[in-house]
C-alpha cells in the first residue's frame, strides 16, 4: 500500500522543521507591527459584581498610557451562545473577568496602569457549582437565563441541533435488561489543555471599518466567520494565523481578547497586543467543561446495552461559546462508542461563576465517555463481562446508523475497527493483565496494579466545508492557498505531501500560502480530526483541477490527447513514450498561472476511532497512582505521516487527556471564586521522568475517504483515557470510583471506606448501584 | 555591559532614561526585545516550564528568572547560535530533531535543544535516565517527550562511534521507572499493519 507512493506513508522532514530548530518560526509574540501599543487588563478580584464606578484618571496620566477603557468606552460588539460575552460587562461574572484595558507603550507601562484604575464594586451573591446553579433562590449570572441554565442547541448545526438522545423505549430496555444499575459521576477537575504559547492577537484597525488581526489559531478563516457574527456583520476582518504554539482547540475562546485588542486599536488609531500572562491563561481563559452524569443503563448477559437513561449536566462557566454544540457532538459520538436502542438522555447546560468552559480537544466526547463509562462498568461488573468484549461489541459497526450533531440521521459507512481493537489488546496483553472486574492485575505489598480500557470515535473527521486552491507556476512549482496554519499536527505538510503526491512534484517544490484570509478561500481549518480526510479532499481536488488544466495546455502543445499525458517533477510527458516530454513551462507558456480549486462538504458516514489500554499502579498506603502502560489503537486507513500521527497519539497524555484522570486539575476555591493553581507549579503537568510506557497500534484498512483512503485520528487522542485510567484504578482497588482526578486523598478515601471483600454498593460519594430484580 | 551572544559581542548601557537594558530586565526580555533573538521563547515568565532555557557559560539558565546585568561578561548561547555560523550547518542535535520530528507545535523545542545541549556538553555519554532527568524541567504539552528521548539518543548514539547500540544502550530505569520504548513501537506500529 504506502510503497505504491512516493510521499503518502513515508516519514518526510516536516516543512517547517528547519525553523522551529533553529528558533526562525515566527509565533504571534515573535511579530512586531510597526508603532504597536501593548494591552493588558484589569481583571476582578470578585466572582459576581456590578462595577458601580471607574476611575481611570490616575492611569490615564501615566507616561505612555494611550488609552484605558472600561464598559462605558467599548463598543457593542457580542459573541456566545447566547451572545452575552462582551468586550467588557457592567457585571463582573468570575474572579479575573475584565474591568478594563490599557493599551501603553510597553507591557509593563500598561501593567502599571492597571494599579492606578480605581473600581468600586457592588458585589453579588455567586454560583460556583452545578448544585448551586441550580438550586432554586440561586443567584443568577444572566436575567435572559433563569436558573442559569442556558438555551439548548447551536445555530451553527441547524434547526434540529442534538440537544439530548431520545429514542426507543427505554422502560421496555429496563425490562429487557439481566441487570440495571444507576449511579452518578463526576468529571469536573476543569483541566486547563494549557498550550505553552499563551493566547494573545495583533488587532490593527483601520477606519473607517475594517481590521487586520494576527492570530494564535489553527484556523483562521473560521476566526474570521466567528468575528464577523460577533463584530455585528458590520465590520471587513482579515485574519492571518501563523505559527500556533499550541492550541487542542483552545485558541478558538480568543474571541473576547480579539474584541478587546481590536477596540483599542479603534481608540488609539495603532495596532495593539493583547497577550496573557500565564497565570491569566489558567485562571482567565478556557478550561474543560464540567461534566455529570445521573444516569441508569440496563445490560444484558451478552453485552447488549438495552437501555440508558438519565441526565448529562454541564457546567460552562461564565459563558458558552460553544458549548451546546459540545453537548451535541457528545451524545452524537455515545451513539458510536454505545449500540443502544434505548436512549433517554436529557442534557443541561448551566452557568456558573468561574472562567468558561469551551473548545478542547475530545469536544463533548470525552466528557461524557469519562462519566458514561464509569455507570457501564457497574453492570458490567454485575455481569462478569469482559469490558473489551463490551466494547469492540458495541462500537459502531458498517450499516449501523446513528444521529449526528445535526439532529439527523446518518448510515456508518466506513472500516470495522475490531481487527484494530484486537491487534491492540495483543500488544497491551489484555487477556493476561485482565483478571475480572473490581480485581487487581497484581500486588506487592501495598502496591496493586490494575489495567482499564477506553474507547472513542468521532463523526467530524467530515465536518463543515473546506475549500483549497492549487496553484502551478511555469518554473515547476505548485501553491497551495489554504487558511490552515501550522499548529502541531503537520497538517499543512501532510496537505504538501497529498498535493505532491498528485503532481508527482518533489516534496519541495510544494509549499503553501500564509494563513490570510486576505488570500485564501474557506477552510474550517484542522480541528476534529478533520485534516486528513476534509481538507485533504480540497488540496487534493485541487491539484487534480490544476493537473487537468496543466495536461490540458500540453494537449494542445504536444498535439495528443490529454488522457494520453502524464506530469512528474515539473515535466509533462507522453504515457507511451515517456521520452517525449516537455516542462510546464512550455506547456502553459511564459505568462500564465494555473489554478486548480477544490472543495469538500460535510460528510457524517464515516468515523474514527481510538481504543485506549492503561496499566496503572496503585499504591494503596500513600494513594498515589502511576501510570505504567498505554496502548492506543486504530486505524488510520492510510497513514499519511508517520511520524507526525505517532505524535498526535502519544498527544493523548498532555492537552487536558488522560492524565485528568490522575492529577490534572484546575483548583477553584468553591467559596470565593478564586483558582489556587494558577501557576505551571502548582498546576500539574507530566514531565520527561515520568513518563510510562507508550504504544500505538495502527492498522492501515482502505477506507472510502479520498483517493489516498486516509482519515484522521488526530484529535481524538485524548478522549478515551480517562475512562480507562479510572477503570484501572478501580480494578486495582477493588472499588468503583466516581469523581475525577484520582488523587491520593480520594484513593485513600476509596481503600479506607472498603475493605477488599466489600461490594460496589460501598463506593464513596456515589449513589449506591441498584438491581432490578427484572 | 557586555554580553557575549552566540560567538558575539554587546555592549550595552544600563540604567537611565535611555538605557539598553534596565536593571529588572530579564535575560530573556533583552535577548528578545532589545537584541531581537526571538528564538528563545517564554511560556510561563516565572521559572517553572523550562521554555526560556539557554546556555549561560555552558550550563542550562532560566533566562527568564535571571536579570540581563546578572549575565555582564558571560557568554550566553540561545537556538540561534546552535548551528555553525560559517556554513549554517545544522548542530546534530537539531538535525536529529528534524530527523525525528521531534516537535509539534514546536514552541517548546528551543528551551528542550538547549536543555539536552547543556546535559551533552558536561555528560556526552548520559543514560536515559540522565536525559529523561536533564529534561524534566522542560515542559511539552503536545507530548513530543517520546521522539525528543529518540533524536537525543540518536545524537548520543552517534557521538559513542557510529552506532555500536550494545555499548550506548540507554540504561532502562528503574522498575518503578518505565521506560519510553521506541524501536519496540515502531515495531508494534509496523507489525499490525495488514500485509496486503
Amino acid at each position: 500500500m504506502s510503497q505504491e507512493y512516493r510521499y503518502i506513508g513515508k516519514p518526510t522532514e516536516r516543512k517547517d522543521a528547519r525553523d522551529i530548530v533553529t528558533g526562525r518560526s515566527a509565533y504571534l509574540g515573535d511579530l512586531a507591527v510597526p508603532n504597536m501599543l501593548h494591552a493588558r487588563a484589569l481583571r476582578s478580584p470578585h466572582p459576581h459584581a456590578l462595577i458601580t464606578a471607574v476611575d481611570t484618571t490616575r492611569a490615564a496620566a501615566l507616561p505612555g498610557v494611550k488609552a484605558v477603557m472600561t464598559h462605558a468606552d467599548v463598543p457593542d460588539w457580542r459573541a456566545g451562545n447566547p451572545r452575552y460575552l462582551r468586550v467588557l460587562d457592567p457585571t463582573v461574572r468570575y474572579v479575573g473577568d475584565a474591568v478594563a484595558l490599557v493599551a501603553a507603550m510597553s507591557e509593563a507601562v500598561a501593567a502599571e496602569a492597571l494599579d492606578l484604575i480605581d473600581v468600586t464594586y457592588e458585589l453579588l451573591p455567586a454560583v460556583f457549582g452545578i448544585d448551586e446553579a441550580l438550586a432554586p433562590g440561586a443567584a443568577q449570572l444572566y436575567a435572559d437565563s433563569p436558573g442559569n441554565i442556558l438555551r439548548p442547541g447551536t445555530r451553527w448545526f441547524g434547526p434540529d441541533c442534538l440537544t439530548g438522545l431520545a429514542m426507543g423505549d427505554v422502560e421496555a430496555g429496563f425490562a429487557e435488561a439481566d441487570v440495571v444499575v444507576e449511579g452518578e459521576v463526576s468529571y469536573e477537575g476543569l483541566p486547563n489543555p494549557l498550550p505553552p504559547e499563551s493566547p494573545g492577537v495583533i488587532a490593527h484597525w483601520q477606519e473607517p471599518s475594517s481590521v487586520t488581526l494576527w492570530l494564535s489559531t489553527q484556523g483562521a478563516a473560521q476566526e474570521k466567520m466567528i468575528l464577523h457574527h460577533a463584530f455585528g456583520r458590520t465590520v471587513e476582518v482579515r485574519t492571518i494565523g501563523g505559527a500556533c504554539g499550541g492550541s487542542y482547540g483552545s485558541k478558538f475562546m480568543s474571541v473576547q481578547l480579539i474584541l478587546q485588542a481590536t477596540a483599542l486599536s479603534r481608540a488609539t488609531g495603532r495596532p495593539v497586543r493583547l497577550r496573557l500572562t500565564k497565570e491569566e491563561h489558567l485562571a482567565a481563559f478556557a478550561l474543560r467543561i464540567g461534566s455529570r452524569v445521573r444516569a441508569k443503563v440496563g445490560m444484558c448477559r451478552d453485552g447488549r446495552l438495552t437501555a440508558v437513561s438519565g441526565e448529562w449536566l454541564v457546567d460552562t462557566g461564565h459563558y458558552s461559546l460553544t458549548t451546546q454544540a459540545q453537548v451535541a457532538v457528545g451524545c452524537g459520538e455515545a451513539q458510536l462508542a454505545l449500540r443502544c436502542s434505548n436512549w433517554d438522555l436529557r442534557t443541561t447546560v448551566v452557568c456558573t461563576n468561574r472562567a468558561a468552559s469551551g473548545i478542547v480537544r475530545g469536544f463533548g466526547g470525552q466528557e461524557l465517555k469519562a462519566c458514561l463509562l464509569p455507570l457501564l462498568s457497574r453492570a458490567m461488573e454485575r455481569l462478569d463481562i469482559d469490558p473489551l468484549d463490551f466494547l469492540m461489541r458495541n462500537y459502531v459497526k458498517p450499516g449501523d446508523g446513528y444521529f449526528w450533531r445535526d439532529g439527523h440521521r446518518y448510515v456508518y459507512r466506513g472500516s470495522d475497527y475490531t481487527p484494530a481493537m484486537e491487534a491492540g489488546a495483543q500488544a497491551f496483553g489484555w487477556s493476561e493483565k485482565w483478571k475480572g472486574w473490581l480485581k487487581p492485575t497484581s500486588t506487592t505489598g501495598s502496591l496493586r496494579t490494575g489495567v482499564g480500557v477506553g474507547v472513542h470515535g468521532n463523526v467530524d473527521i467530515g465536518e463543515s466545508n473546506s475549500e483549497a486552491w492549487v496553484r502551478l507556476d511555469g518554473e515547476g512549482r505548485a501553491t497551495i492557498y489554504s487558511p490552515a496554519s501550522e499548529h502541531g499536527t503537520g497538517q499543512p505538510s501532510n496537505l504538501c505531501k497529498m498535493v505532491a503526491e498528485v503532481l508527482q512534484l518533489p516534496l519541495d517544490r510544494v509549499s503553501m500560502t500564509p494563513a490570510d484570509t486576505a488570500v485564501t478561500p474557506f477552510d474550517m481549518g484542522p480541528v476534529g480530526s478533520r485534516g486528513t480526510w476534509a481538507m485533504g479532499s480540497a488540496s487534493i481536488l485541487a491539484a487534480e483541477d490544476a493537473r487537468r488544466q496543466l495536461l490540458d495546455l500540453a494537449s494542445a502543445s504536444l498535439g495528443v490527447p490529454a488522457d494520453e499525458l502524464d506530469t512528474r517533477d515539473g515535466r509533462v510527458f507522453l504515457k507511451r513514450d515517456p521520452d517525449v516530454a516537455i516542462s510546464w513551462v512550455a506547456a502553459m507558456g511564459l505568462e500564465r498561472t494555473i489554478m486548480g480549486t477544490g472543495r469538500f462538504e460535510p460528510d457524517f458516514t464515516l468515523a474514527n476511532c481510538m481504543m485506549t489500554f492503561v496499566e496503572v499502579r496503585v499504591d494503596t498506603e500513600t494513594g498515589r497512582v502511576e501510570l505504567l502502560k498505554v496502548v492506543n489503537a486504530t486505524d488510520a486507513g492510510q497513514i499519511i505521516d508517520p511520524p507526525g500521527l505517532e505524535n498526535q497519539l502519544n498527544g493523548c497524555l498532555g492537552s487536558a487527556g488522560i492524565d485528568t484522570a490522575l492529577f490534572e486539575e484546575t483548583v477553584l476555591d468553591r467559596s470565593t471564586g478564586q483558582v489556587l493553581n494558577a501557576n505551571m507549579v502548582d498546576y500539574k503537568w507530566r514531565t520527561f521522568a515520568e513518563l510510562p510506557d507508550m504504544r500505538n497500534v495502527v492498522l492501515e484498512t482502505p477506507v472510502r475517504s479520498h483517493r489516498f483512503q486516509a482519515i484522521g485520528v488526530g484529535e481524538v487522542a485524548t478522549a478515551p483515557g480517562p475512562a480507562a485510567v479510572f477503570m484501572a484504578v478501580s480494578n486495582a482497588i477493588g472499588v468503583h470510583l466516581s469523581e475525577y482526578p484520582v488523587t491520593p486523598a480520594r484513593i485513600l478515601a476509596a481503600v479506607a471506606m472498603s475493605p477488599r471483600s466489600a461490594s460496589a454498593d460501598s463506593a464513596p460519594s456515589a449513589p449506591a448501584p441498584t438491581e432490578d430484580p427484572a | 555591559m557586555r554580553l557575549f551572544v552566540n560567538g558575539q559581542a554587546h555592549v550595552l548601557t544600563v540604567g537611565g532614561p535611555r538605557a539598553e537594558v534596565d536593571v529588572t530586565d530579564t535575560l530573556a526580555h533583552t535577548l528578545r526585545e532589545t537584541l531581537g533573538l526571538t528564538g528563545t521563547k517564554v511560556s510561563c515568565d516565572h521559572g517553572a516550564c523550562g521554555c526560556c532555557t539557554v546556555l549561560v557559560d555552558g550550563e542550562a539558565m532560566l533566562s527568564c528568572m535571571m536579570l540581563t546585568v546578572e549575565c555582564d561578561g558571560r557568554s550566553i548561547v540561545t537556538v540561534e547560535g546552535l548551528a555553525d555560523p560559517e556554513t549554517g550547518a545544522l548542530d546534530p542535535l537539531q538535525q536529529s530533531f528534524v530527523d525525528h520530528t521531534a516537535f509539534q507545535c514546536g514552541y517548546c523545542t528551543p528551551g528542550i535543544l538547549m536543555s539536552a545541549k547543556a546535559l551533552l556538553i558536561s555528560n556526552p555519554q548520559p543514560s536515559l535516565d540522565e536525559v529523561c532527568e536533564a529534561l524534566s524541567g522542560n515542559f511539552c504539552r503536545c507530548i513530543t517527550h517520546y521522539h525528543v528521548l529518540e533524536a537525543v539518543n540518536a545524537v548520543i548514539e552517534d557521538a559513542a562511534g557510529g552506532g555500536d547500540a550494545g555499548a550506548t544502550q540507554p540504561t532502562a530505569g528503574a522498575p518503578t521507572q518505565p521506560v519510553p520504548d521506541g524501536a519496540t513501537r515502531s515495531a508494534a506500529a509496523q507489525e499490525s499493519r495488514p500485509s496486503s
